[in-house]
């Protein structure tokens, strides 16, 4: 059918540039600006020339252009040298502290809990007391203003080499905003989204102190839910206050022991904790690599569950719309084409995409052209594209309907607070052009 | 020396000539069957059989998975949500009807305050509604970083972090500290943030009888016995123990100079969960600590939601810097997701000045909850389970006539009469398959300072009503 070898689009080595689909030498997320490295890749991507068409151009309504700049072996050499001297220096200044020589400024044990277990091990805090705190002034500057195109810092100075802070009084102001995600702009605080959130915080209160099984539920959020569906083409949608929740709460309720997860490399750490938490095997395949993909696909439904070799309950995909760290699109019409095939279930975290990709802002599914029905659990935020705070899941109608009962944050955590709601709604119906504007 | 390494090799080349003929056929079999050992492939038993191609296609076609998710009948219980219309505050519109707010934990009443409504307002005007990103990127706000110094000057610790989802702070700040290998004490009836924070954390988790000191001491004995069998594993295995403040599932409290007492006997950490009690137990509404007079140093973690007395959204940890900064790298739920919205933020901040320009709402909160406590007791076929000083109580059946299922009915029964006249209350609801110590199904009164005496009046004579009618 679709598989075959030769559908990596413009790798195994053509032009040096080119990198093979996958890992990058060094991933260290956190210290990377990573808003910057994906607008970077975005950017790649249109500019530069297919060598080889795509083998599924069937698939493709357009060719999937992505590549991945090549570290050069200088820069790779001189970083992991970098981390060598520091760690020594690290081991240096530990010693010297051991020994009093040097004052000691990191927050210690109370006296009568010294004969304790200590409860960090030396060496996990050993990477925040040498390297981190030394580098600590380059990110986490306090914003005082609305996180838009342009934003006011709030200035600080270290005296004793960035241990503490000092703030000056003093804000920085008209700073270029290359680190929020505020992909739509939705992030104002004029205009008809802020205005809606301000009646509805005056009218409706800022908390509801209950959960949606009790008597949180309340009728803006039945009604942010159908909105939310019709924007996604799909039967029935149910949101949840905070995104990384969506997916450490909701993936239990779907698998459980028996089924199988089948997990992108790169996934974020909130769909790794729903798998590990959900009890489920994991089976890990290689970033965006279809025939890893297919290849353990197969492997799992001809050899069934390991070691008693029962046929698996149900195998569930998990990928993500945008992978945030790496700024690459998923491979949407072939998974699809996968899961059809091996009859497989696929769970798409569209954080990144919603609102951002596709003609008419509808995500990674529009993008590509296809139907949404074939995902059979779209899951979202609403914090990047629609500047408010939370996570939502879509699909058939059955499967919201069992979320509603089964799902642990319905049970057990408060429902969204209604502004929040409010900016959703009329955010929203701006992108959908429901609002009678043409702004979205 | 060379020539002795020469000498040896030229002993060993006659060695070869003068050697018997079978002897040198023999050695030259077993080297080739050596080499043919060393090169075949090895077969593990269990997979002597190789599926055939056309085998591996026939199973594939052949598999059916389960269905995604089970089928819900139409009438499960939790299917259809009650709806308010409106602002859940004293006087709340569920399905259509205005009624008496019993079930909302707004205890102190801040829901529909207009001082925290107006800050809320003023905030969206200068930051918007949402953060737009994790508190590392850009997403850490002055209001954020005041929330928490004045969190830490509230409770008089040296540091707090904040949370945006009150579900995960203590999902996130267990399996911070506490890893594989290590050895966590329990309560029995531990709510279920606590019992996801222990699943994530992949510790070792004993649970002790809700309450009971004994076997809690009993199970520490156990340990040290074990600690002195292996002292090099003990040295490094860290143990905690983990209470709620007040417990939401039984409305009763810790004893907490007790476990203050076996912590530093048995040299195991504290962390106390304290959701329900934080702004309602204490003089100034510090909680539990204050309540009992325990030094809040003892206590290591801290951790509450402001989602109940404080009329906001998320979440706290407060405790000494030693421990609440190493939540700053490795909380997940701090430093993967979005910070908590600034207006939210702002509301909590009113809120805790509120509370701590008027210690004297506490003290009508508690009168109210022993009114309450005392006017709910006697009611024929239902028990009251709580603490007098408790705002959130259990109404369990007396009897329980075996099933859970038919108890929920008995109960939803009673809710719905009491909310045909007017009185709001809701069942207590759980995941039945997903706790570990399921308590019985039983209906929550919540005591708000709003309620006057004849709104409490009206609830109790209606609840009587109700099972004196329904329960027979």
């Amino acid at each position: 059918m679709t598989e075959s070898p030769a559908s990596k689009p413009a790798s195994n080595g053509e032009g040096c540039l080119h990198a093979r689909n996958g890992l990058k030498p060094e991933r260290n997320g956190f210290l990377k600006s990573l808003q910057q490295q994906s607008r970077h890749r975005d950017r790649n991507r249109d500019e530069e020339e297919l060598h080889a068409a795509p083998h599924h151009g069937d698939l493709y309504n357009r060719p999937f252009l992505e590549s991945f700049e090549e570290t050069p072996m200088l820069v790779a050499v001189l970083t992991y040298m970098g981390y060598g001297i520091l760690t020594v220096f690290g081991y240096l200044r530990d010693f010297l502290r051991h020994w009093k020589i040097e004052r000691c400024h990191i927050a210690r044990e109370k006296e009568e809990q010294k004969d304790f277990v200590p409860l960090y091990q030396d060496f996990e805090n050993f990477y925040t007391r040498n390297l981190y705190m030394r580098i600590r002034d380059n990110w986490n500057r306090p914003v005082c203003s609305v996180p838009g195109a342009k934003m006011d810092l709030v200035d600080r100075v270290s005296h004793d080499y960035n241990w503490t802070f000092e703030y000056t009084g003093r804000t920085v102001k008209a700073v270029i905003n290359l680190g929020s995600y505020n992909y739509l702009g939705f992030a104002e605080n004029t205009g008809r989204c802020a205005d809606a959130a301000a009646e509805v915080s005056m009218a409706y209160g800022v908390g509801v102190a209950s959960t949606r099984q009790e008597i949180g539920n309340l009728d803006i959020h039945e009604e942010m839910e159908d909105l939310l569906a019709r924007f996604l083409g799909v039967e029935s949608a149910m949101a949840f206050g905070m995104g990384f929740a969506t997916n450490s709460m909701n993936i239990p309720a779907l698998t459980g022991k028996g089924c199988l997860i089948l997990s992108d490399e790169l996934n974020h750490a909130s769909l790794v904790l729903g798998a590990r938490l959900s009890g489920s095997t994991i089976r890990v395949f290689k970033h965006n690599n279809m025939q890893s993909l297919e290849k353990l696909l197969r492997e799992a439904i001809v050899h069934g569950q390991p070691r008693t070799h029962r046929p698996w309950k149900k195998i569930l995909i998990m990928v993500e719309g945008i992978y945030s760290m790496e700024g690459s699109i998923v491979r949407l019409p072939e998974v699809i084409a996968l899961k059809r095939r091996y009859r497989a279930y696929l769970y798409l975290d569209e954080a990144h995409s919603i609102g951002a990709l596709g003609p008419r802002g509808r995500g990674v599914v529009d993008h590509f052209g296809l139907d949404p029905r074939d995902v059979d659990v779209m899951m979202g935020t609403f914090t990047k594209s629609f500047g408010a705070a939370g996570g939502y899941i879509a699909g058939k109608r059955e499967l919201i309907d069992y979320l509603r009962c089964h799902s642990h944050s319905a049970v057990y955590a408060t429902s969204m607070s209604p502004p929040v709601v409010e900016q959703i709604i009329t955010s929203m119906k701006c992108i959908m052009g429901e609002d009678g504007t043409t702004i979205g | 020396m060379a020539s002795g390494q020469q000498w040896v090799l030229v002993e060993m080349v006659q060695a070869f000539y003068e050697a018997p003929a079978y002897h040198l056929i023999l050695e030259g079999i077993l080297i080739l069957w050596i080499i043919r050992l060393l090169f075949s492939k090895t077969y593990k038993l269990h997979e002597t059989y190789k599926l055939t191609e056309r085998e591996k296609e026939d199973l594939i076609e052949e598999w059916q998975p389960d269905l995604l998710v089970p089928l819900i009948s139409k009438d499960h219980p939790s299917l259809k949500y009650n709806i308010v219309s409106g602002p859940p505050s004293h006087k709340i519109i569920v399905n259509g009807k205005e009624c008496i707010n019993f079930a909302s934990f707004n205890f102190l009443g801040l829901l529909d305050n207009e001082r925290v409504k107006e800050k809320a307002l003023m905030s969206l005007k200068k930051y918007g509604v949402g953060t737009c990103g994790p508190r590392g990127f850009y997403g850490t706000f002055d209001v954020h970083l005041e929330l928490e110094n004045r969190l830490a000057k509230f409770m008089k610790t040296e540091e707090a972090i904040i949370y945006s989802y009150g579900f995960a702070t203590m999902a996130s700040a267990i399996p911070a500290y506490s890893k594989r290998g290590d050895m966590i004490f329990v309560d029995e009836a531990a709510c279920f943030s606590i019992q996801k924070g222990l699943q994530a954390s992949r510790s070792f988790i004993k649970y002790f009888k809700h309450n009971d000191m004994e076997d809690l001491e009993r199970l520490l004995k156990e340990q040290e016995l074990e600690d002195q069998k292996n002292p090099r594993k003990a040295r490094v295995t860290r143990k905690f123990i983990v209470v709620e403040g007040m417990y939401i599932n039984t409305a009763d409290i810790c004893p907490l100079p007790e476990l203050v007492k076996l912590k530093y006997r048995y040299k195991v950490r504290i962390f106390l969960e304290e959701s329900m009690s934080f702004g309602v137990l204490g003089e100034h509404g510090k909680g539990v600590t204050e309540h009992f007079g325990v030094n809040i140093d003892d206590i290591d973690l801290i951790s509450a939601n402001m989602e109940n007395a404080v009329a906001s959204i998320g979440g706290f940890c407060c405790g000494r810097s030693f421990v609440i900064d190493h939540q700053r790298l490795s909380g997940q739920g701090y430093c993967f997701s979005a910070s908590l919205p600034p207006m939210l933020a702002a509301a909590a901040i009113e809120a805790l000045n509120i509370m701590e320009e008027d210690p004297g709402i506490f003290i009508v909160l508690r009168e109210k909850c022993k009114h309450v406590y005392k006017a709910l007791q006697g009611i024929p076929g239902l028990k009251l389970v709580g603490e007098p000083f408790a705002p959130a109580l259990h109404l369990q059946l007396e009897k329980s006539s075996g099933s859970r299922s038919s108890d929920m009915q008995l109960l939803r029964s009673i809710v719905d009469y009491c909310l045909e006249r007017k009185v709001a209350l809701t069942l207590a609801q759980y995941l039945e398959k997903e706790e570990r110590f399921l308590t019985p199904p039983s209906i929550r009164v919540v005591v708000t300072v709003k309620q006057k005496d004849d709104d409490i009046q009206k609830a109790v004579s209606c609840i009587r009503e109700a099972a004196s009618v329904l329960l027979k």
